[in-house]
C-alpha cells in the first residue's frame, strides 16, 4: 500500500522565506521608520542622512552592497512565499501559475537589485 | 434529577447519507445539571428525544479520544466540555471539521488511520535484541525528550483545527507528524531515514503554514505544531546537506 | 448497494469562522507591506544608480503625504510582523533546556523581541553615526 513519495522542493523557498522573515522581524520596523518617516519628515536624524553623496558611498561599499541586496531580495522572497500560501488559503489554488508569478517576481526583483548594485560600481 | 435543573438548547448538525443531500441543523431542548458534559447532553438527545442521532464516544474521561466534535466552532472533546459554560446561550455541535461526515457527528477517519500506519509508529531498532539480551535501555533524560509527543490519544482535534489539512487532505497532518517525531527522536529507534522520506515529500511538513491552532486545541498538550515545524528544519537540512554527505537521507 | 455517502464540507470562508484564523490571516497579510516596502527600496536603488538628480526626485517623493501615511501603516504592519514572528518562534524550534528545565515560551518570545529591539537601536545609532 506504500505510495511512491515525491520529494518536495519547498525547502528552498521555505529557507528564503525564513531568512527574510527573520531579517524583516529584526530590522523591518526600524528601516521603515528611518527611510519612510524620520528622513522625509526631518525627525531625529540629520537632514542629509540620505543625501545622494551619503547613499552613493553606502551603495558603493561592499558591506553596504551586501546589506542592500540582503534586505531587498530576502524581503521579496519572504513576502512572495507568504502571499503565495495566502492565495491557497483563500481558495485560489493557481498552482504552477501562481508559483511562477510570485517566486518568479521575487527572482526578477533579486536580479534587478544585483544588477543595479553592480551598475553603481565600487 | 436535581432542583437546579435547567433547559439548554443544543443545535446539532444532522446528516443522513440515505435521505439527505446535505447536512442541516436541528435544535433540541435538553434539561441539564451543572455536572453534565456536552457528551451527556448529546446522549440525552439519543436516549430521550431522537434515537437516530449518531455519534462516537467511549471512556467519558478524556483519554480514549473518541468523542471529538466541533463545539461552537472549536474542536473539543465533548466529554470534557460542559453545558453550564454555554448556558443560557445555545450550544452548537457539529462533526469534526475537515473530515467527511459519515452520519451526523460521525466522521470518516480512514485517511487518518492510513497516515498513522504510514509513519511506522513503532520502534525500529538498529539491531534486534534477543530476550536473553534484555530490554532496550533508556535514561530519564532520553525519555523526557520525546515523552510529550507520545501523549497523543488520536482524537483528531488537531486535524479539525488545521486549515491546511482541510485544504489538502493529502497533508500528513499534525498528530501523525507528532507521532513520527516521537519515534524519530527516541534513543532506541533507528528508523529516522525511512520516516524522513515522508517528512520530505509533497505530502510532508511543508504543507504547514504555522497556523498553530492544532497545538491550541490539543487536549493532551502534545504541541503537534512544534513537531511539524522542527521537522521543517530537519527536512531542509536533509534537502541541502544531501549534496555534501555521501549517503545522507536522500533518495 | 453501498449506502455510505460521506459528505465533505466546503472550505470557503474558513478563516472567518474562528478568531484564531482571523489573526492568522492578518499576520500573513503583513507580507503585502513587506513586499511593498521592498519595492519602494528597489525603486530608490534604481533612482540612485541614475545619478543625483534622479535620486533627489525619489527622495522628494517620499515627502508626499500619501507616502508618509503609507509608511506609518507599513511601520504598524512591520511591528505586528515582528511581534507575531517571535510569538510563533517557540513552536518552530527544538526545546531550549536551561538548568535541566525547558525554557518557557514567553522567555523565547521575549528574547526574540529583545534582540529585535537591540538590533533596531543599534541600526538607528549606526545610521545616525554614519550621517553625522
Amino acid at each position: 500500500m506504500k505510495k511512491t513519495l515525491k520529494r518536495s522542493n519547498a525547502p528552498i523557498f521555505w529557507a528564503l522565506f525564513g531568512a527574510g522573515g527573520m531579517l524583516s522581524a529584526l530590522l523591518g520596523p526600524i528601516l521603515v521608520f528611518i527611510t519612510g518617516l524620520a528622513v522625509p519628515l526631518g525627525m531625529l536624524l540629520p537632514a542629509d542622512t540620505m543625501s545622494y553623496a551619503n547613499m552613493l558611498t553606502f551603495a558603493q561599499n561592499i558591506i553596504g552592497k551586501g546589506f542592500i541586496f540582503a534586505i531587498i531580495s530576502l524581503f521579496l522572497w519572504h513576502a512572495a512565499h507568504r502571499i503565495f500560501h495566502s492565495l491557497h488559503d483563500v481558495g485560489i489554488h493557481a498552482g504552477i501559475v501562481a508559483k511562477l508569478i510570485f517566486y518568479g517576481g521575487a527572482m526578477v526583483g533579486t536580479l534587478i537589485t544585483a544588477y543595479t548594485l553592480l551598475a553603481i560600481g565600487f | 434529577m436535581s432542583e437546579n435543573q435547567r433547559i439548554i438548547e443544543i443545535e446539532v448538525l444532522r446528516y443522513n447519507p440515505e435521505t439527505d443531500k446535505e447536512p442541516s441543523r436541528q435544535v433540541f431542548e435538553v434539561p441539564f445539571t451543572d455536572d453534565m458534559s456536552v457528551l451527556q447532553g448529546v446522549q440525552y438527545i439519543k436516549d430521550y428525544l431522537d434515537g437516530s442521532l449518531s455519534f462516537r464516544w467511549s471512556c467519558r474521561m478524556a483519554i480514549c479520544g473518541s468523542c471529538g466534535m466541533m463545539i461552537n466552532g472549536e474542536p473539543s472533546l465533548s466529554c470534557e466540555t460542559f453545558l453550564r459554560d454555554y448556558y443560557p446561550a445555545r450550544v452548537r455541535v457539529e462533526a469534526l471539521a475537515h473530515f467527511p461526515i459519515e452520519k451526523d457527528l460521525v466522521i470518516n477517519m480512514e485517511g487518518f488511520i492510513e497516515k498513522l500506519e504510514s509513519i511506522q509508529p513503532y520502534i525500529i531498532p538498529k539491531e534486534e535484541r534477543t530476550l536473553a539480551q534484555g530490554e532496550y535501555l533508556q535514561t530519564p533524560a532520553q525519555l523526557a525528550s520525546y515523552e510529550q509527543f507520545s501523549s497523543c490519544i488520536n482524537c483528531m482535534l488537531c486535524y479539525a483545527a488545521c486549515p491546511q489539512f482541510g485544504l489538502n487532505a493529502e497533508f500528513i497532518g499534525p498528530a501523525a507528524m507528532a507521532l513520527l517525531h516521537r519515534y524519530n527522536i527516541d534513543s532506541r529507534d533507528a528508523g529516522k531515514a525511512e520516516r524522513m522520506e515522508l517528512v520530505n515529500s509533497e505530502e510532508g511538513v511543508f504543507n504547514c503554514t504555522a497556523v498553530g491552532y492544532c497545538s491550541e486545541v490539543c487536549p493532551k498538550h502534545v504541541d503537534p505544531a512544534n513537531a511539524v515545524n522542527q521537522n521543517k528544519t530537519n527536512s531542509a537540512a536533509d534537502y541541502f546537506l544531501r549534496f555534501l554527505t555521501p549517503k545522507g537521507g536522500a533518495k | 448497494m453501498n449506502k455510505r455517502r460521506p459528505y465533505v464540507r466546503p472550505m470557503a470562508g474558513w478563516w472567518r469562522k474562528n478568531p484564531f484564523f482571523v489573526e492568522y490571516m492578518i499576520h500573513e497579510g503583513t507580507a503585502l507591506f513587506v513586499a511593498a516596502y521592498a519595492l519602494i527600496l528597489l525603486t530608490g536603488l534604481v533612482y540612485l544608480s541614475r545619478g543625483e538628480a534622479a535620486w533627489n526626485v525619489w527622495l522628494e517623493g517620499l515627502k508626499n503625504p500619501w507616502y508618509i501615511a503609507f509608511h506609518w501603516l507599513t511601520l504598524a504592519a512591520m511591528c505586528y510582523h515582528t511581534y507575531t514572528w517571535f510569538k510563533i518562534m517557540p513552536r518552530t524550534m527544538p526545546p531550549v533546556i536551561v538548568g535541566g528545565k525547558r525554557l518557557p515560551d514567553f522567555a523565547i518570545t521575549g528574547s526574540g523581541l529583545a534582540v529585535a529591539a537591540t538590533a533596531s537601536l543599534a541600526m538607528l545609532g549606526l545610521v545616525w553615526g554614519m550621517a553625522r
